[in-house]
Parts: structure tokens; C-alpha cells; sequence
């Protein structure tokens, strides 16, 4: 059965982001102060699987093993 | 004795790093692409800098999942000496030669210019023909060059030796002012927990001839062949 999976990296709790405090600074610039501002990407992913939780699963290891950087990175998987 | 040079699409300081080993060392050096995996064994293996695979996921995220890196991990495991340069020490990141990771520069930008390393460990392959404390300048160029690693892993690198090169002052001093990048205690050179690794941002071959206004980096090359001769291709590593 055909799934779409989105996976979302981002950094974990407390990694400095430079880009995000780019990204701020340059909002403030144009007007727009803020308080917080984070950044993740965004991988949508078409996949066959005998079930959600084989292509949840497999997703995970997409993680583990390519997508994300377990020294920086966590991850949230949403199965449709 | 016989080093290779690996050639991944995007790399763009293959040729350099060839001519210090070959040209300035003396040392025999094969250019391998990285599809023709590595055909005999080699007392050491250079992973150079450029841009491996455009950068594209994280510098080089996609070259340290190719199958000749299964063959250099073997390599490693077994005792022989690798090197990463730049993008090469990303790629040796990315395939867990060493603890940490390089990852986007504290000011997001690309850095190039010439700074001041401290030597921080005499006894490694790498580093046996400096001096304890030796300030050496070095060129770095990269975007991606921050070390981050949890504050056990930077503990223990501390305590063991791990350490090779921080980022200095012209005098020596590790201040915050000298570190380029926002690298973690201004590390930039990390050795693998066997010694037989280094991973490192600056880089020597830039640095390895009189011409070029430095010749400090080129005792790291000089080290390795040092090492080798004294110890054999795969020498007791720590």
C-alpha cells in the first residue's frame, strides 16, 4: 500500500541556528520584531509499505541513517 | 609506501593535496575516484576538500554513504591512517570516523582567510613533527565549519587527547575572538578515539610551500610519512 510520509528535521533543544537568527534579524529589519524563530526541513515522501506503522518505521531509519545528523537534529514523522 | 587521494564528484582540492604528497613530500599518491573503490591497500588515505555532491542534505552527507567509505571505514578500523581536509573532514564526520559534527558557521557566512592553530597534541600520527604548543598558520575555507559535539564527547576529547588543533591568537591564546567559526572550545582538528583519524577544518596543503606564505601545514603530511616509517602501515595506534 502506497503511503505518503512528512518527515521534519530540525535542530534540537538549545543548538544554536544561525540561520533562524539571520532570518530574525532580517524580519526585525523590515519591521517585524519577534520572540522566536526556528527553522526545520521538510521531506514529503511517497512510499510502499504493508502498513503505517512498517512505513513509519522505515522512515525512522531514513533518518537514522541519511536524513538527519543524530549529533544535531531530531525529527518528527507523520504517516497519511 | 603509497597514500590515495579520494575523488568524489565536487571535490576541488584533490589536485592540490596530490602535488604536496607527490611533489613537495615524495610520498608515491594515487588519485581514485571514489566509483573505482579503493583496488589495493594504502598506508593512507586523504579525503580532500571541495564540495562533494554540491553539499547538498549536509556537507558531505552524501559522500560518507558511498560504498567506497565502507571500504575506508574498513581501512580505518583495521589501523590504517586517514585524513580529512575541510570537506573531507565533514565526510569523515558524516561517517562517524570521529565523534561530533561540522555544521553551519556561528555568522552564516563563508570564511576564507589565513588563522593561527595551537597544536594541541605532539603524538599523534598527524602531529608528531610539532612542537607542544606549536602556533602554526593555516587557511580555512568553509561555510560549514562550526564542531559542535555534546559536552561529554568535547569532555572526553579533553581528557584523551583528541584534541589536535583549536583555533588561536597569534601568540597561542584560545580566546573567543580567535575562533573564526563558533567551533566548540575552538576545536578544529579532532582525532579519532585510536589516534589513526584526524578530521580536520583548516587546510595544510594550502599551506604547504613557501610560495603560498606558509609552510606550516605541510608537517602534517610529513608527520603521517614519519609515522609510517617508524611504525608501519599499520603502526600500534594508542
Amino acid at each position: 500500500m502506497k503511503y505518503d510520509v512528512t518527515i521534519t528535521i530540525g535542530l534540537k533543544e538549545g543548538m544554536l541556528n544561525p540561520e533562524a537568527r539571520a532570518i530574525q534579524h532580517a524580519l526585525a529589519n523590515l519591521g517585524f520584531p519577534t520572540e522566536g524563530l526556528s527553522t526545520a526541513r521538510l521531506y514529503r515522501i511517497t512510499l510502499d509499505a504493508s502498513n503505517a506503522a512498517a512505513a513509519k518505521k522505515e522512515a525512522g531509519q531514513m533518518c537514522e541513517r541519511l536524513l538527519a545528523n543524530p549529533v544535531i537534529h531530531h525529527y518528527t514523522i507523520e504517516v497519511e | 609506501m603509497r597514500f590515495a587521494v579520494v575523488q568524489f564528484g565536487g571535490s576541488n582540492c584533490d589536485r592540490d593535496t596530490y602535488h604536496v604528497l607527490s611533489d613537495v613530500c615524495g610520498v608515491e599518491t594515487d588519485l581514485v575516484w571514489y566509483k573505482d573503490g579503493l583496488e589495493r591497500s594504502y598506508d593512507a588515505v586523504v579525503l580532500p576538500g571541495g564540495f562533494s555532491y554540491g553539499d547538498y542534505l549536509r556537507a558531505g552527507a552524501i559522500a560518507a554513504r558511498t560504498p567506497i567509505m565502507a571500504e575506508l571505514i574498513r581501512h580505518a578500523k583495521s589501523g590504517g591512517l586517514v585524513l580529512g581536509i575541510c570537506n573531507g573532514a565533514q565526510i569523515g564526520s558524516e561517517a562517524g570516523l570521529i565523534p561530533g559534527t561540522f555544521t553551519l558557521n556561528a555568522y552564516p557566512k563563508f570564511i576564507s582567510r589565513h588563522v593561527h592553530l595551537r597544536v594541541e597534541n605532539t603524538t599523534s600520527p598527524f602531529t608528531g613533527l610539532y612542537r607542544e604548543g606549536e602556533v602554526i598558520r593555516v587557511p580555512i575555507a568553509h561555510k560549514e565549519g562550526r564542531y559542535v559535539a555534546p559536552d561529554e564527547v568535547i569532555a572526553r576529547l579533553n581528557r584523551d587527547g583528541q584534541v589536535a588543533f583549536r583555533f588561536c591568537d597569534e601568540h597561542g591564546n584560545v580566546t573567543p575572538e580567535s575562533n573564526p567559526n563558533g567551533s566548540a572550545e575552538n576545536i578544529t582538528g579532532v582525532l579519532s578515539e585510536a589516534g589513526n583519524v584526524l578530521a580536520m577544518m583548516p587546510h595544510p596543503e594550502r599551506a604547504s610551500e613557501s610560495v603560498l606564505g606558509s609552510e606550516d601545514g605541510v608537517k602534517i603530511f610529513n608527520s603521517m610519512i614519519a609515522y609510517i616509517e617508524e611504525h608501519g602501515s599499520r603502526g600500534t595506534i594508542r
